[in-house]
């Protein structure tokens, strides 16, 4: 399917989510409640067999902290791009996507490691790079005192 | 001379090595000092360290195109206590400076550290808005040569070496200990 075939097929799962067509890719923008139900409908559903997880991307819009989830289907090539993103920053809190796929799992680790997203039903949520005496570094807030900027 | 070394006038900075050969030794130096001075600089053996793309360049500067077993660093080690010279080619990040540390403690005298790129000597290009480097190998090991460059050429690192030898003729056994001690990195 291309990509405004993929963007009216989504729209029929659930008419809630804003779809975009993007200069690449079509891009669907979801609230975190919805993310794990739309990830599989997309994966298991036999017109989009999204079974591919390029990557999970985690992203700080500001005051939002965000996740950015790009989906390829090996059969049919088509590429899908997922956003959600949540005003919590105390206590940012998604679904792991890691028992669709599996690649999820690592992925997940290093936005919990460098921006402190939390993720439910994760199998082993914990630190990947850093140690514990680090804050949280991709953060736009992220103080440090060994930093030198410009 | 030829390919053995580099000639005396085509270094490039001479004053420095006078300044220490007048003023670095308190001793004058002796026949066995020269003997020994001879020995250890025409075989410097360096340490198997190299974290980032300098490791590339000094992989080459070994290779048959720029060799740098024609003046002596024939083999290199892989155990600190076997090795003369750690060449400290790469970023090092808050991570790996510990075992710097500690590879750098286990070295036995005498040891020379040599700081390849630009990495080593300021913190390179990640100087700015970097949270997890060190800015500058010798926040954590005294340094005897920079060699600049990002990375630095065979031929830099070369001559980097090349120097290297030139102080350690200038050196007596006795400068090397007051030299340590001025180092207070414990």
């Amino acid at each position: 399917m291309d990509k405004i075939e993929l963007g009216e097929f989504i729209k029929t799962l659930d008419s809630g989510f804003e779809i975009k067509e993007g200069k690449q890719f079509t891009e669907v923008t979801v609230p975190p409640s919805k993310l794990h139900s739309l990830a599989s409908q997309l994966r298991e559903n036999k017109e989009t067999l999204f079974d591919f997880l390029v990557s999970v991307t985690g992203v700080d819009y500001g005051p939002d902290l965000g996740l950015i989830y790009h989906l390829r289907s090996t059969k049919y090539g088509h590429t899908v791009v997922i956003k959600s993103r949540t005003p919590d920053r105390e206590n940012p809190q998604f679904d792991s996507v890691s028992d669709i796929w599996e690649a999820a799992d690592l992925h997940e680790r290093e936005a919990f490691d460098l921006l402190g997203i939390r993720f439910s039903n994760h199998p082993d949520l914990r630190r990947l790079f850093l140690n514990s005496s680090w804050g949280f570094p991709l953060r736009k807030d992220y103080v440090d005192d060994d930093i030198i900027t410009w | 001379m030829g390919i053995k070394g580099m000639k005396y006038e085509e270094f490039g900075d001479n004053e420095s090595l006078e300044l220490l050969k007048e003023t670095g030794t308190n001793v004058l130096l002796t026949t066995i000092d020269d003997v020994i001075n001879w020995g250890r600089k025409n075989s410097l053996w360096p340490l198997t360290f190299a974290t980032s793309c300098c490791g590339i360049e000094m992989m080459q500067t070994g290779a048959p195109k720029h060799d740098f077993a024609r003046f002596g660093m024939e083999v290199y080690r892989a155990s600190p206590r076997q090795a003369d010279v750690i060449v400290v080619a790469g970023t090092i990040v808050k991570k790996m400076a510990p075992v710097l540390k500690r590879l750098y403690d286990q070295m036995s005298e005498p040891k020379y550290v040599v700081a390849m790129g630009a990495c080593t000597i300021t913190g390179g290009p990640f100087y700015r808005d970097s949270y997890t480097i060190v800015r500058g190998v010798d926040l954590i090991i005294p340094v005897d040569v920079f060699v600049p460059g990002c990375p630095p050429r065979p031929q830099a690192l070369l001559y980097g070496m090349l120097q290297l030898q030139r102080l350690i003729e200038t050196q007596t056994i006795k400068s090397r200990k007051l030299r340590n001690a001025s180092h207070n990195y414990e």
